[in-house]
C-alpha cells in the first residue's frame, strides 16, 4: 500500500525528518542519517567563518541532490530575522520548502507564536513552501494553516528536552482539525515517543538531539525510522478499543471437564 | 593596498581589495562554496555578484549551511 507523506508541492517515502545538529563530527552525521532511511534534513544558516574558509561543509558529508535540504530559522526571536535567514537560504540552495521557527526565550526555546504568524504571512507572500514549528495550540496550529503553511509541527515538549510528548490529547486534536500534514517537532527522546507521536496521527516525526545524543547514533536512527514505521503502521491499523476488565483470548466453550 | 575599502563583513570591519562581489568571493576563497550574500539588508542573486559593487561602509553577510535541528 502507498503511503506517501505530501508536503507542499513534495513526496516523500519517509516520515522522519531528521536534524543534522549535535553530532560530534560530519561522518556521524552522514551515518546516522543514512541510517535513518530519512528524505529531508534540517540546516541551520550562519554567517561564514570567514578566516577558515576551506574548512569541511556540512553539504561536503550530505548530499542535496540526494536529500531535500529544510534550512531552518532556528536563533531568531523575531520575524524579519527568520524572513532575513529563509531568503539568504533560498538564494544559496534554491530551497523553497523551509522550516520556520522564532523563538520566544532562550532559557524554554519556546516559539513566539505572535512573531511566527507574521513571518509565514512574509514567507508564504514570497513563495516559500512553509513548515512552521510551533506551540501545541490547536487553535494557533489552525492560524498557520489558514496563514497558507504547509505543514504545522507542534511540539513534544521544549528543544532538546527529551522529555517526549507533554501533551498527547493536543496533538490529536491539531492533527482532527488539520488539513496539512502534522509534524511532531521537539521533545522526542526516545522510540517510543515517536512511535507514540504516530500512534497519535501525526503525519511525521521530526527527530535531531534524540539520534546525536545516543550513546550510539546510528543505531538510535535505526530505532527511530522502525518507530516511526511500527507507530505509523498502527495509527492506520486502527488500534483495539480498551476495556476496564480482562477478556480472555482462548475459547470459553470446549473445556475437557465440562 | 591603497586601494581597497574597508566593509563590514559578517560583523566585522575588513580591508578588501574586490571591488564587485564576485571579486570578494574569490578573494575569500569561497567561489567553490555554497553560500548566499546579503548587501545591506538585500539578497543579492548570484548571477549579479559581478555588477555588485562594493562600497566603503557596505554591511556584507555572507552565510552558508551548517548543522542544525
Amino acid at each position: 500500500m502507498s503511503d506517501v507523506l505530501k508536503v507542499g508541492t513534495y513526496t516523500f517515502n519517509s516520515r522522519l525528518i531528521v536534524g543534522s545538529g549535535k553530532y560530534k563530527d560530519f561522518e556521524t552525521t552522514k551515518a546516522a542519517t543514512e541510517a535513518s532511511d530519512a528524505e529531508m534534513i534540517t540546516v541551520a544558516i550562519r554567517r561564514v567563518n570567514i578566516t577558515d574558509p576551506g574548512k569541511e561543509n556540512l553539504l561536503d558529508y550530505i548530499d542535496p541532490k540526494k536529500y531535500t535540504i529544510l534550512p531552518n530559522t532556528a536563533g531568531c526571536f523575531n520575524a524579519e530575522d527568520a524572513v532575513r535567514t529563509l531568503r539568504l537560504a533560498r538564494e544559496a540552495g534554491g530551497w523553497d520548502l523551509v522550516k520556520l521557527e522564532v523563538l520566544g526565550d532562550m532559557e524554554t526555546l519556546y516559539p513566539n507564536v505572535v512573531e511566527t504568524i507574521k513571518a509565514a504571512e512574509t514567507l508564504v507572500a514570497e513563495g516559500f513552501q512553509v513548515m512552521v514549528y510551533t506551540n501545541d495550540d490547536p487553535i494557533v496550529a489552525r492560524r498557520l494553516e489558514e496563514v497558507g503553511c504547509v505543514a504545522v509541527m507542534p511540539l513534544g515538549n521544549p528543544i532538546g528536552s527529551g522529555r517526549g510528548l507533554a501533551n498527547p490529547f493536543n496533538i490529536r486534536v491539531i492533527k482532527q482539525r488539520a488539513n496539512v500534514p502534522i509534524v511532531v517537532d521537539a521533545g522526542i527522546g526516545t522510540a517510543s515517543d515517536a512511535a507514540k507521536a504516530m500512534e497519535l496521527g501525526a503525519d511525521a516525526a521530526l527527530i535531531n538531539t534524540a539520534i546525536a545524543e545516543a550513546r550510539d547514533e546510528c543505531l538510535m536512527a535505526t530505532a527511530m525510522r522502525d518507530a516511526v514505521r511500527a507507530g505509523r503502521a498502527a495509527f492506520l491499523a486502527g488500534r483495539m478499543q480498551k476495556r476496564a476488565f480482562a477478556n480472555a483470548s482462548s475459547p470459553t466453550e470446549g473445556y475437557i471437564w465440562d | 593596498m591603497s586601494d581597497n575599502i574597508d566593509i563590514q563583513l559578517n560583523g566585522e570591519t575588513q580591508s578588501v581589495a574586490a571591488v564587485n562581489l564576485a571579486q570578494l568571493v574569490v578573494e575569500l576563497g569561497l567561489e567553490q562554496r555554497m553560500i548566499a550574500i546579503e548587501r545591506n539588508l538585500e539578497v543579492v542573486p548570484k548571477s549579479q555578484y559581478d555588477v555588485t559593487r562594493l562600497h566603503e561602509g557596505d554591511r556584507i553577510e555572507l552565510v552558508h549551511m551548517i548543522g542544525g535541528g
